[in-house]
């Protein structure tokens, strides 16, 4: 069964020129269980798909033309926003490609990730396992727990040592990892992750997507993956969508889309992609430059 | 011929221990590196963040002193030279930067950008403004732009035009070393395979040396002739990217290797190719 139905969603940005359709019509199913990858490149609108699911486009300057999101039985574009803040973080979570910015250089993770336990405890308490008359100090020790036993699912080592470090006592890789301990504290069912490895080196890329891959066979989360790097589409997602100038040129199984595209547009990407086994001056680039602005 | 020559280079950063403290054990940003690059080729440095790439590249533009070691540029010390020679030498050096937003003027035409450093060098090239923007529209022809793109300003251009004024910048000088910091990882793949390719062209057409700094092994085995693999400021492994690609003799080099991502679903170390398409759990978990 679909978790997530996108039908026909456009979305129209203002600028100083007028408006512009950023998302013409696009079409996306996200089976429940599955690493969902929407690849395209800069200005494509993959990442504002992904920030429409979750309702973070700030309206105006964007405007919904049209289609509707569905996303386990809401209609998304239709929530109130008390509705939307009562999903966000337990039903649906975001990581972005930044891990620095996304944290506050201020607090320690502990109290980043406490504050992230209770207020998904509020809306969900039994998250915390704890009647919803406990005390507050209760509540803050049992989230302390929760959040050390994430810390240590994600993979850092002492979590309860390392927890009540700073930000910036982490380096990129363990930064996001807590970032993505603390998006799935809520138990959400979808997570949409936008960019997450891309601020990474191949190494820690390669250990943060073990580790999303893990929490999808585990505890059946879903992932809505938006990279513009095929070849983590191609190693960590099952299904694809192939995004161009607002539209989905091509969707599809992975080994299908990647492996003999139906498409020109994902011919022309994937042709442009330097390989391990390629040699100097091999590329048979064949992509019409999308070069705008001149 | 070789054109440069990194001989045991080490720097090492002292780092104070609170306000008034002693000094704390150094940072050892690069610790004991050698290398040689021919003229006319492409060499690789691969690494990861922290391994010591921007120290290496900054020692070798001589805007560090090193803590030991020698770098020699054509037979000269770069480092022994005075002032004035460091600041000639400096002409046959030059850079691509790997931020084609921040790397340029917005303040400054294109004209003036690529005019740059022929205006610094002027005393050596004895170039008039009008030999100057003859030259700087050679250039951009070079790069695959117009004449008339002279008056025009960063800000109309794509990113991978705005790259290529800054190679047209770097060639400027005509320098016999191009030191090039990730010029394509803030680029689309297919504006990528463009560059790439113009400097795969610019090359054998110009004869020049590549100092090629990277992250992405896919790329530096399509655009270097050798590669060095650093870690934690040491050189790790060298040699042609064909022997480190298909046969890696270090870990690190395999590790590396491995955890490069492959545009090939069948092979995912996720979903292995029976899995594909659909979720299995339980099964495939870790295969090759």
């Amino acid at each position: 069964m679909a978790l997530l139905d996108i039908r026909g969603l456009r979305l129209a940005m203002t600028s100083f020129d007028g408006e512009t359709e950023i998302l013409k019509g696009i079409d996306l199913t996200i089976p429940q269980g599955a690493i969902a990858g929407v690849v395209g490149e800069t200005g494509s609108g993959k990442s504002l798909t992904g920030l429409s699911v979750s309702r973070l486009v700030p309206t105006p300057p964007g405007r919904y033309l049209g289609g509707r999101i569905l996303f386990d039985g809401h209609d998304m574009l239709a929530a109130s926003e008390e509705e939307m803040r009562a999903l966000r973080g337990t039903r649906i979570s975001m990581i972005f490609q930044d891990p620095t910015t996304n944290l506050n250089p201020a607090f320690r993770i502990s109290t980043q990730m406490v504050d992230a336990a209770l207020a998904v405890a509020a809306r969900d308490p039994d998250i915390l396992s704890l009647p919803a008359t406990a005390r507050r100090r209760q509540k803050r020790a049992v989230a302390r727990q929760l959040a050390i036993e994430m810390l240590g699912r994600v993979g850092i080592v002492d979590p309860a040592q390392r927890i009540d470090a700073y930000p910036h006592q982490f380096s990129g890789g363990m930064r996001q990892r807590v970032l993505i301990a603390m998006a799935l504290i809520g138990r959400p069912k979808l997570l949409i992750a936008d960019e997450p490895t891309t601020a990474l080196d191949v190494s820690v890329q390669a250990q943060v997507l073990a580790l999303i891959h893990s929490f999808v066979v585990d505890r059946g989360l879903t992932v809505m993956f938006i990279t513009h790097n095929l070849g983590v589409v191609a190693q960590i997602c099952n299904e694809v969508a192939v995004m161009r100038q607002g539209e989905i040129v091509e969707s599809g199984p992975v080994a299908k889309v990647l492996t003999s595209p139906a498409h020109a547009y994902t011919r022309a990407l994937m042709a442009s992609v330097p390989t391990r086994e390629m040699k100097r001056g091999d590329l048979s680039f064949s992509v019409d430059p999308v070069e705008a602005a001149v | 011929m070789s054109i440069l020559v990194v001989e045991d280079l080490v720097k090492h950063y002292t780092v104070r221990r609170g306000w008034f403290g002693g000094a704390a054990e150094p940072v050892r940003a690069v610790d004991g590196v050698s290398f040689v690059i021919d003229s006319g080729e492409c060499l690789g440095i691969v690494g990861e963040s922290g391994s010591g790439k921007t120290t290496l590249t900054r020692a070798i533009l001589g805007l560090e002193r090193p803590t030991a070691g020698r770098i020699l540029f054509e037979g000269e010390d770069i480092h022994a030279l005075s002032p004035k020679a460091l600041r000639a030498q400096r002409a046959r050096i030059q850079m691509v930067f790997q931020d084609p937003h921040a790397s340029l003027n917005p303040r400054m035409s294109v004209r003036d950008i690529v005019a740059e450093p022929m205006e610094v060098h002027r005393d050596v090239l004895r170039l008039s403004g009008r030999q100057i923007t003859d030259r700087v529209a050679e250039l951009l022809e070079l790069v695959r732009m117009e004449r008339g793109h002279l008056t025009r300003y960063p800000h109309e251009f794509s990113g991978g035009q705005r790259q290529r004024i800054g190679i047209a910048r770097a060639l400027a000088c005509n320098p016999r070393l191009v030191v090039l910091d990730e010029p394509t990882s803030a680029l689309d793949v297919s504006v990528q395979a463009q560059v790439l390719a113009l400097l795969i062209g610019l090359q054998d057409q110009l004869g020049l040396t590549f100092l090629f700094i990277s992250h992405d092994l896919a790329v530096v085995r399509y655009i270097c002739h050798r590669a060095a693999l650093i870690y934690r400021g040491k050189l790790v492994e060298d040699g042609p990217v064909d022997q480190i690609f298909d046969a890696p003799r270090t870990d690190y080099a395999k590790t590396l290797l491995a955890a490069m991502p492959d545009p090939d679903p069948g092979k995912s170390p996720f979903w292995g190719p029976a899995a594909q398409g659909k979720i299995q759990p339980d099964s495939e978990k870790g295969a090759p």
